[in-house]
């Protein structure tokens, strides 16, 4: 279709940019509606699958314990129930890369921390209320950290750019410290 | 080739493009130059492409020693340029010799200078841009505003073209008041009418909390008719947020790609560009049009913006 610009996708909406020189408002709309009628019919292809390894707990995931009391449950059943399930990636935002998942986190559901942090850094896995997300680079932030991944999800000087895009599937796999450890020096040469 | 020095950074300079295209659906905010038509226009006068890095400079302070014999162009807020100790003409192509130094001495008019340099301010880009995204710490030099001691680098200059300015009657004066136009919604059904009409009748005012990510303004409060929550959603240029305070915020060009507020209209991207030069203190009012209207002004927009040269006698 010509002079569309960007498409940015989120939970219940698709926000579509278009250069009004070159396509009219109800042209577009038109020809979108044409392409929604032919989605409704049609099957959603196959999500990507993307394993984040993730080191829980200790220095790397501070918040474990906390979680782990407030929800009466012990740590290693937090983690069991974070990284037992698949979470889709609903949408992109918040800083570049950091992904909005969805998932079933009743039962290791906490608040966000009452004062947040000034410095999370990349790599940090936290949980909000029932919402899950990884932080791709240092921000301020006020999630509750259980645990680290070694991957990278934003890298500005080098493409893929990004390790995630909405609608992948991801799942966190625990690991220990040297695999960790492994893995960060793996990334990083 | 080395070309500029910075002898001062001053309050915030950085070097900005038309932005990084792309990359919003993976949460990349845009950046690029507030007042894209004075970053197009500086651009023009200098015959560089359209997708050349520019300073943009925000209010006082810069000083920068030019290294060697260069074409420059000022655009955008008047920030009382000097080459040496003589006034420097804006919204022209200007030859500025290797040793002279240019500075940007008062703010009389808007708050963003746009300095052009023939050939193109030179950096590396980052994913498709030049542009200084300053949270993310990317692009320009280094990710940050310019300061002392950096040495910038140019293209090759376009030779043997003339010298131009904006004709006359197409130089903005900025003053302290701005009228801007706004397509209402998407999301104009989660505030009463009451709302609406505090939205589209008052005047507000630029708080000193605004900078290239938004202008947080202060006015009458726009009533929500429930909640001031959405489920996330796309944000746009320009597009206006209502938080529960009921306080707007106008989203620019450093915006979160996403956001949970409702949006109660969007400006319109030629008036988003000039609000590039409202500072603090400013006032600032809403006109709703229809999209139709919207785009007959950026038709008319970008011929004015094909016939905006005229060469220097």
């Amino acid at each position: 279709m010509q002079g569309l610009g960007e498409l940015i996708p989120s939970y219940r909406s698709l926000l579509v940019e278009y250069d009004p020189l070159v396509i009219g408002f109800q042209g577009l709309k038109d020809q979108l509606g044409k392409i929604e009628k032919r989605l409704s019919h049609g099957r959603i292809s196959e999500s990507r699958r993307v394993e984040i390894p993730t080191r829980y707990g200790g220095e790397l995931g501070p918040d474990l314990e906390f979680v782990a009391s407030h929800s009466g449950l012990t740590t290693e059943e937090v983690i069991r129930i974070h990284s037992s399930q698949d979470y889709l990636v609903y949408m992109l935002g918040f800083t570049p890369g950091f992904p909005y998942l969805g998932g079933n986190l009743e039962r290791i559901a906490t608040p966000r921390l009452k004062k947040p942090r000034i410095k999370v850094p990349a790599g940090s896995v936290g949980i909000a209320e029932k919402q899950t997300g990884i932080y791709p680079i240092e921000s301020p932030g006020g999630w509750q950290i259980i645990g680290r991944t070694p991957l990278k999800l934003f890298n500005p000087l080098q493409p893929p750019h990004f390790l995630l895009a909405a609608g992948d599937v991801v799942r966190f796999m625990p690991i220990d410290e040297r695999e960790y450890r492994v893995l960060l020096n793996h990334g990083s040469t | 080739m080395e070309a500029l020095e910075i002898l001062h950074g001053g309050t915030f300079t950085t070097i900005q493009d038309l932005g990084r295209k792309g990359y919003q659906q993976f949460g990349m905010p845009a950046a690029g130059a507030l007042d894209i038509t004075s970053l197009r226009l500086a651009n023009r006068l200098v015959h560089n492409n359209a997708c050349q890095a520019c300073l943009e400079i925000t209010f006082i302070g810069l000083r920068i020693l030019a290294l060697r014999d260069i074409l420059i162009a000022v655009t955008g807020g008047n920030l009382m340029p000097k080459v040496n100790e003589s006034p420097l003409p804006m919204w022209q192509t200007v030859p500025v010799r290797r040793n002279s130094s240019i500075s940007f001495t008062g703010v009389r008019d808007g708050i963003r200078s746009y300095l052009a340099v023939a050939g193109g301010i030179w950096v590396p880009e980052v994913m498709g841009s030049k542009s200084t995204y300053i949270r993310g710490g990317i692009g320009g030099v280094e990710g940050r505003p310019l300061m002392t001691g950096d040495r910038l680098h140019i293209g090759p200059p376009a030779t043997g073209l003339p010298r131009c300015r904006v004709k006359e009657e197409l130089i903005p004066h900025y003053g302290r008041e701005w009228k801007t136009r706004v397509i209402m919604g998407p999301q104009e059904d989660y505030f009463s009418r009451r709302g609406i009409e505090a939205f589209t009748s008052s005047e507000y005012t630029i708080t000193p909390q605004s900078d290239r990510m938004g202008y947080r303004l202060q006015g009458p409060v726009i009533e929500h008719r429930r909640e001031a929550d959405i489920i996330s959603d796309a944000t746009y240029l320009g597009s206006i947020q209502v938080p529960g305070h009921g306080l707007p915020i106008i989203l620019l060009a450093d915006r979160q790609t996403t956001g949970g507020y409702p949006k109660i209209a969007t400006a319109i991207s030629v008036d988003v560009y000039n609000l590039g030069q409202a500072k603090p203190g400013d006032r600032i009012r809403f006109f709703p049009i229809s999209i139709t209207e919207a785009h007959e002004v950026r038709r008319n927009y970008e011929r004015h913006m094909e016939s905006s040269m005229e060469t220097l006698p």
